[in-house]
């Protein structure tokens, strides 16, 4: 109740501020081409944890935009850049940044991309509320989702004796999610390492669902998705070696809930931008309305540094 | 016990009204009791359904479309008018075809011919494919022919087209084989080619067995989510415009509102069960009055 109604407060009033500052650079000839009718097609596909975000942006800029055709898919991280790379989408959602053997890729099929980063995630682990857990250490996420504790550790007494008797059930993303790789990244020292013995979806609702409904559960995913069911779900607070530190907006954007707070990009075909009009319309107002859109969407914004990086990438592809 | 003693006594049987055996008692019990449990799941089904969605049979649920920041206004105008061109799609393929290769096979094929019976074998396989099969099908057959892009409504349309292939042509089979033989002899002994016994004589006659048929069929396939999911279709906020436009669908949107975590879609969801179970009936009824009004009995 408590999110839903932040939410319709939110929405409004970012929506009220987004049209005033639309209406404020309406004479504007630099403004991103707001006042020109654009049409076309735009395939956008990748990151469940940013999908919602870019949907947002779909939704604002489909008032602006109406004959612009958006299509926004939420096939994970790695799913988007291997559509993106084989020149199939125009713009890519990600939860970590590009790697190399996708650069690779892209290269050899000379896909040029710029990144900007449109958000900061908490990546957040949530449990049943029935759990009692408060805190967990970083090691102790490791003995849970290490490859080792494969069939191993299945009671949360097993990790800490002072965790309750009871049976440890799992939820994660499956292999094609960002979140899955930076999670195993930062927690078991290796990407793409962990236990494969839980219940696996790209789709954070099922392990919303799944977390919330199942005694003993303990599952992550971005912070938008707890935020948004806070109610039914506990988000653990994490303890890297300087104290327990609760997912916030303002412990991730200042980087102190470490190591999971993370960035979200979009990555936007070069060739795209420059050559239709309607992607280089929907990026710029996405990129320029962006602390509006993330606001909306219940996403944690850039703090000014990292805005003006944003900022500065999107000058670059301006040109 | 041999069957003409089992022939003899049942019109006795039926003469004397009723026996009471008491076997044959606890299984017409049986039988109602299984029709009644059938009838009341899906009576408890539809009437939750509709409780659930009460709240959102308005004409937003209709004119607007689906929403990431008002969940509570989103709306399946993708994914009714998506829906609509998949059927339209569905049908220019599906119908041609399926009753092109059914004549063929009632009309001229050889049955003795070993590929004619590999046919006839294959099309009852195919009515038995589990439906997601033809997703990955038109998917392959996409990537065949060089696109990439599987979200688009041909490629959605042949999916479908793929899935009621089979039950067109095995309903159209029914309706040319009802055609009395005299037709077709009387036809030919007037000297009209198998060809035009067939076009201006046979199809004619079928025609109202072919559309209930088909009708059925596309009822079945507007409400088929599984062969789409594979497709990857996302979230868009427009309606097609041509069969290379992107597009949503009923079902998809509304399998992928029931996993969303927020109260808001669920409830829409639930309206849009019924909506869709709504276009269904009206198929269904269509098909049915076809039947009963155009339907000639020999």
């Amino acid at each position: 109740m408590n999110s839903s109604f932040a939410r319709r407060a939110a929405v409004p009033a970012a929506l009220v501020s987004l049209t005033l500052m639309l209406a404020a650079c309406g004479g504007d000839a630099s403004g991103g081409g707001d006042s020109e009718a654009l049409s076309g097609e735009i395939a956008i596909d990748g990151s469940s944890t940013v999908g919602p975000l870019s949907e947002a942006a779909q939704e604002l800029y489909a008032a602006e935009q109406p004959d612009v055709q958006v299509t926004v898919g939420t096939s994970g991280t790695s799913g988007g850049f291997e559509a993106f790379c084989a020149g199939d989408t125009d713009i890519s959602d990600a939860s970590r940044p590009i790697e190399d053997s996708e650069i690779k890729i892209c290269e050899k099929n000379g896909i040029e991309y710029t990144e900007l980063q449109v958000a900061v995630d908490a990546l957040t682990v949530v449990t049943n509320p029935d759990v009692g857990v408060t805190c967990i250490t970083t090691d102790e996420l490791k003995t849970i989702w290490e490859p080792a504790a494969e069939g191993e550790i299945t009671n949360w007494n097993q990790v800490n004796p002072e965790f309750p008797d009871l049976t440890l059930n799992l939820f994660g993303p499956g292999t094609d999610s960002g979140t899955f790789d930076y999670f195993t990244d930062e927690i078991n020292g290796e990407e793409g390492a962990s236990r494969s013995d839980y219940e696996q979806s790209e789709d954070d609702n099922v392990i919303v669902e799944g977390v919330a409904g199942t005694e003993g559960a303990m599952g992550y995913f971005g912070y938008t998705f707890y935020q948004e069911n806070q109610d039914s779900l506990t988000a653990l607070e994490i303890d890297s070696g300087d104290g327990c530190v609760a997912p916030s907006p303002e412990t991730a954007q200042s980087g102190e809930y470490t190591p999971l707070a993370r960035p979200l990009f979009i990555y936007v075909s070069n060739s795209a931008y420059s050559e239709e009009p309607q992607v280089a319309g929907y990026v710029d107002f996405y990129i320029e309305n962006l602390s509006e859109i993330a606001e909306a969407a219940q996403f944690i914004p850039l703090n000014e540094e990292q805005t003006a990086s944003t900022e500065e990438a999107l000058a670059s592809l301006q040109g | 016990m041999s069957a003409t003693t089992y022939d003899a006594g049942l019109p006795q049987r039926r003469a004397r009204g009723h026996e009471y055996n008491p076997a044959s008692l606890v299984f017409l019990a049986a039988l109602w009791l299984s029709l009644a449990l059938g009838i009341v799941f899906l009576l408890t089904l539809i009437v939750t359904t509709a409780i659930d969605g009460a709240g959102r049979f308005d004409s937003e649920l209709l004119t607007n479309y689906d929403s990431t920041l008002f969940p509570e206004t989103a709306g399946l105008r993708a994914a009714f008018f998506g829906s609509l061109w998949l059927m339209l799609g569905t049908a220019l393929m599906a119908v041609p075809m399926g009753i092109a290769a059914a004549v063929y096979l009632e009309e001229f094929a050889d049955s003795t011919r070993w590929y004619n019976r590999l046919i006839e074998v294959n099309l009852q396989n195919l009515a038995a494919v589990p439906s997601v099969i033809y997703g990955m099908l038109a998917v392959a057959v996409a990537g065949l022919l060089g696109s990439a892009t599987t979200n688009i409504v041909i490629v959605g349309s042949l999916a479908l087209a793929l899935l009621i292939l089979p039950v067109i042509i095995i309903s159209t089979r029914e309706a040319v084989r009802a055609v009395p033989r005299d037709i077709r002899e009387g036809s030919l002994a007037l000297g009209a080619t198998p060809l035009q016994t067939t076009w201006k004589q046979v199809l004619p006659s079928a025609i109202p067995g072919i559309s209930t048929g088909t009708i059925l069929a596309l009822s079945r396939a507007i409400g088929e989510a599984a062969p789409l999911l594979l497709l990857g279709v996302g979230t868009i906020l427009f309606t097609p415009n041509g069969f290379l436009s992107g597009f949503q669908a009923m079902p998809v949107q509304i399998y992928g509102w029931t996993s969303e975590s927020q109260d808001e879609y669920k409830v829409a969801a639930a309206a849009g069960i019924i909506l869709l179970m709504a276009m269904v009936l009206l198929l269904n009824g269509v098909a049915i009055f076809i039947r009963n009004r155009f339907q000639r009995r020999w």
